[in-house]
């Protein structure tokens, strides 16, 4: 992977100009300008002239990043902030080796077979570790872990996770493209349903679907954590799992995994090209698949719920925002609307939320605060890390919203969708 | 260097995480948008208008500089820590105190970002227009001190147009109130003009009284594309004779449109040598009908193409043109020195051909676009500063810029202020008389010169 030195040119293409402001959501939460692009970029450019040694207070603004790639996005010269900061973790974790949590993260997503045992008796004793609040407190549950702080409200653990319910093959039509599912980590340990539903789109359409059993995550923590080696080992696991078998495209229900496969993999170059090219977000291939157009032909329903969505950063850095949109506003039980500042981080950003929960809240509140204000009694995204944070940031704002992947919503769809479909 | 002595104090007044000495954090607030980098020696983020006073009042007693700063946007250094010191940021003191929906008037802090501001009145239907090209960033108190124009500045007027009174920490540390939340007011001498636009040297902004309009009911913009910038500036007299002021009059010269064309994909025919984008606002009504009038009237100026956005998302397609301008320029030149003369509006076409020349004479691509309603032209001059003997070259062919826009009456700085950049060219505009009045005020104010010492004049 590139090293600091190798964005010396992209460091030099920072203007100063101060546009990040505008887009960086910890800058928004702190108001400091080692936490926005511009700093960071300055620090790192100070660190290669030998100007700052890594001290503790680099450490630090370096460390606050949500690696949301906004910044980048909206800036004049296309400065990769997000890169920069993700290889200053690295340069970091050589020097000064990771941070404890790091080196968790490193062991336990480094490990699948360790994860597994982990989520599977985590998930056995889901009902001892939870504590289950009021229903009518809007709260779900609480977990009380290390490095979590206890305020949080997460999922439980699912009794099974999402691969080990599934056949490792489900065959579609003659005729139709094979898919792999790249399931993710929070599909298979927390969020199942969102892999059903997301199977049943896909049975729907007619493709085979090939869900390996041996694949893991897909390094994005690990980037964060800057656990280069990590990132390195679970990219060539994935690459081996995903590619045993001759497949059209690799789908995503997380955007996070959709980012992680497309983008870091492909920095790798070479024989991980082949993977990073076929990433698809379910969205994209369904609406490549004329999805949106099937659903509007259907009879509007009677009850509609009112419906926002939330545009998860790695889909929205990469320009998937109109896709996950059209078939929201084609279901005939939603009425689409839009919030202010759909586009903006809710927070969560991976380990960030561990480090600075402090931070993570403050920029969770306000993406609250946009949702009261929509008046939507459903939050649809297409991230499950993004359903967490948006429904710990709604619960901790005592909204009444539920947030909901936009898969779980179509599967609602699917039965009358089915019915009218004359393609079968 | 400031000792602990100081330091403390400063942590007594504003909070021990207020206050850094870091130097990470002091290379944080060592730059602004000049790229220029001075190191001060303290950064400290105050919230209240009484932690300013005491934070002034204590400087003013050690002698030590203070360098007032909001988002740190300036192309100018005028919040640059040039002489170590403070920085004292304003940052954090970013709330809208109160929208008077009755008096069309709001109250705010100085850190309150500009876009944020627009979009809060415009939720009330009230408008306030000053529109730099850092409005998502930029914060208000940054455009008072700079008196920020931006392309609505045809029809609208500046950022001092509409500030009706100010908060200010004096730089001996007093707290006073200039001006007031009224239209009229004529009481004593109008302190509130001369804090805008003064560069942060006379005082620390600490609360902003504004006044608002009513938000137009829509707007209309068309992009015409002109065979020479004759014709288009010919196009803005013949606008503004036939008794029609747009809201925006855009233009960008043959120069910057070839950047546009090599950069991006958007469709700009061959023969086009300039380019107006115009837009109109008001009622709905009389949009359409505005909008072909001008399509009319300036037909047989070397038009070559008229394009009328009919929705907003054609709208923003024209917009586009204009601002992909920016990073297309990096194609030209990696450096790029951004003057904003400003001329006489009739005399742009002999603004343009000057600087044509002079950058044939010193063979240094100059791209100009910017405020044609206006006269304000963003001449860009690009080089590549590690090429020996660029740099002079450009600080050669800016003087001459300079000087040419006066000759036609204009100015050398149309919205970005002084700072450090152009000081030592304000003896080209003012009179020896003119600076000596000027600096007698800043004398007077600061006696012990720690306010932002060494902008606008070299010797301050």
């Amino acid at each position: 992977m590139k090293q600091l030195e190798d964005f010396r040119e992209e460091i030099e293409q920072c203007v100063k100009c101060g546009a990040c402001r505008a887009h960086c959501p910890v800058f928004g939460a702190e108001k400091h300008e080692g936490r926005v692009a511009r700093g960071k970029v300055a620090l790192a450019g100070a660190v290669l002239d030998g100007e700052i040694d890594l001290e503790e207070k680099v450490l630090e603004d370096m460390s606050q990043c949500l690696l949301c790639g906004s910044c980048g996005a909206q800036c004049p010269n296309k400065v990769p902030t997000d890169e920069i900061v993700a290889a200053a973790r690295r340069r970091i974790a050589e020097q000064k080796g990771l941070s404890s949590f790091g080196k968790g993260v490193a062991a336990v997503l480094g490990r699948p077979k360790l994860m597994d045992l982990l989520a599977k008796t985590g998930g056995k004793f889901s009902s001892l570790l939870f504590k289950k609040l009021p229903e009518d407190s809007g709260l779900r549950l609480r977990f009380p872990a290390p490095f979590l702080e206890s305020d949080r409200t997460l999922p439980p653990i699912a009794g099974k996770p999402f691969r080990d319910r599934v056949p490792e093959v489900i065959e579609g039509r003659e005729g139709e493209p094979t898919v792999a599912f790249f399931t993710g980590c929070g599909i298979n340990y927390m969020y199942p349903a969102i892999g059903e539903a997301l199977l049943a789109a896909l049975k729907f359409v007619g493709v085979t679907v090939i869900i390996p059993k041996d694949q893991g995550c897909c390094g994005l923590p690990a980037v964060s954590a800057g656990a280069q080696e990590t990132v390195e080992k679970l990219a060539e696991l994935n690459r081996i799992a995903l590619t045993r078998r001759p497949v059209d495209y690799v789908v995503t229900a997380c955007a996070s995994c959709n980012a992680g496969i497309g983008k870091i993999y492909a920095d790798f170059g070479g024989e991980y090209l082949p993977l990073s090219e076929r990433i698809a977000d379910i969205f994209v291939f369904l609406a490549r698949h004329g999805l949106p157009e099937k659903l509007a032909a259907l009879p509007r329903a009677a009850k509609r719920k009112k419906v926002t969505y939330h545009d998860p950063c790695h889909l929205r850095t990469q320009g998937i925002t109109r896709e996950p949109r059209e078939i929201l506003k084609a279901l005939p039980q939603v009425d689409f609307v839009e919030m202010e500042e759909a586009g903006t981080c809710c927070g969560l950003g991976g380990t960030y939320s561990v480090y600075h929960y402090d931070t993570s809240k403050k920029i969770g509140a306000r993406k609250a605060g946009y949702i009261g204000a929509s008046g939507a009694e459903l939050v649809a995204t297409d991230c499950p890390g993004c359903i967490m944070q948006l429904q710990d940031s709604i619960n901790h704002a005592g909204g009444k919203a539920r947030v909901v992947h936009v898969l779980e919503l179509l599967m609602e769809a699917l039965p009358d969708l089915s019915k009218g479909d004359k393609s079968e | 260097m400031l000792d602990s002595r100081i330091i403390n104090a400063l942590r007594e007044v504003v909070g021990k995480d207020n206050v850094t000495t870091d130097k990470a954090d002091l290379l944080c607030y060592s730059y602004d948008a000049t790229q220029q980098k001075f190191m001060p020696e303290v950064v400290v983020h105050p919230s209240t208008s009484e932690q300013i006073s005491r934070i002034m009042k204590l400087a003013n007693a050690e002698k030590i500089p203070v360098f007032p700063r909001g988002a740190g946007s300036g192309f100018t250094g005028g919040s640059l820590p040039t002489g170590g010191g403070m920085v004292v940021t304003t940052e954090r003191m970013d709330h809208i105190l109160e929208i008077d929906q009755d008096n069309l008037v709001a109250v705010v802090e100085p850190g309150v970002v500009t876009e944020q501001f627009q979009k809060e009145v415009e939720k009330v239907g009230l408008f306030y227009p000053p529109d730099p090209a850092s409005l998502k960033f930029s914060t208000l108190g940054g455009n008072v001190a700079e008196c920020a124009g931006g392309p609505r500045c045809v029809k609208y007027g500046v950022t001092k147009d509409y500030i009706l009174g100010l908060e200010i920490v004096t730089p001996t540390g007093d707290i006073i109130t200039t001006g007031g939340s009224t239209m009229k007011g004529v009481v004593g001498l109008d302190l509130t003009k001369l804090m805008c636009g003064s560069e942060g040297t006379l005082g620390i902004i600490t609360k902003i009284v504004i006044k608002l309009l009513p938000l137009p009911e829509a707007k209309k913009t068309m992009l015409v594309l002109f065979d020479s910038i004759d014709g288009a500036a010919q196009a803005v007299s013949t606008i503004v004779r036939n008794k029609i002021i747009p809201a925006t009059l855009e233009f960008m010269d043959g120069r910057t449109i070839d950047c546009v064309r090599q950069a991006t994909d958007l469709q700009v025919p061959e023969g086009a040598r300039a380019v107006l984008i115009i837009e109109v606002d008001g009622d709905r009504e009389f949009l359409d009908k505005q909008a072909q009038r001008i399509a009319e009237i300036i037909k047989p100026l070397g038009v070559v193409e008229t394009r009328i956005a009919e929705t907003p998302a054609e709208s923003e397609a024209l917009w586009q043109i204009r601002r992909s301008v920016s990073a297309s320029l990096r194609k030209v030149n990696p450096d790029k020195f951004n003057e904003d003369i400003c001329v006489p509006r009739s005399k742009l076409p002999d603004m343009i051909r000057k600087i044509d020349q002079i950058a044939d004479r010193h063979g240094v691509p100059i791209v100009n676009f910017g405020h044609a309603g206006d006269g304000n032209i963003h001449v860009n001059i690009m080089i590549d500063k590690k090429i020996p003997g660029e740099l002079e070259k450009a600080e050669r062919a800016i003087e001459e810029v300079f000087k040419g826009a006066l000759e036609l009456g204009g100015t050398m700085s149309g919205e970005h202020g002084v700072g450090i950049a152009k000081a030592a060219y304000i003896p080209l505009e003012l009179t020896e008389e003119t600076a000596a009045y000027m600096k007698k005020i800043k004398k007077a104010l600061d006696p012990n010169n720690i306010l932002n010492p060494g902008k606008i004049f070299l010797d301050n």
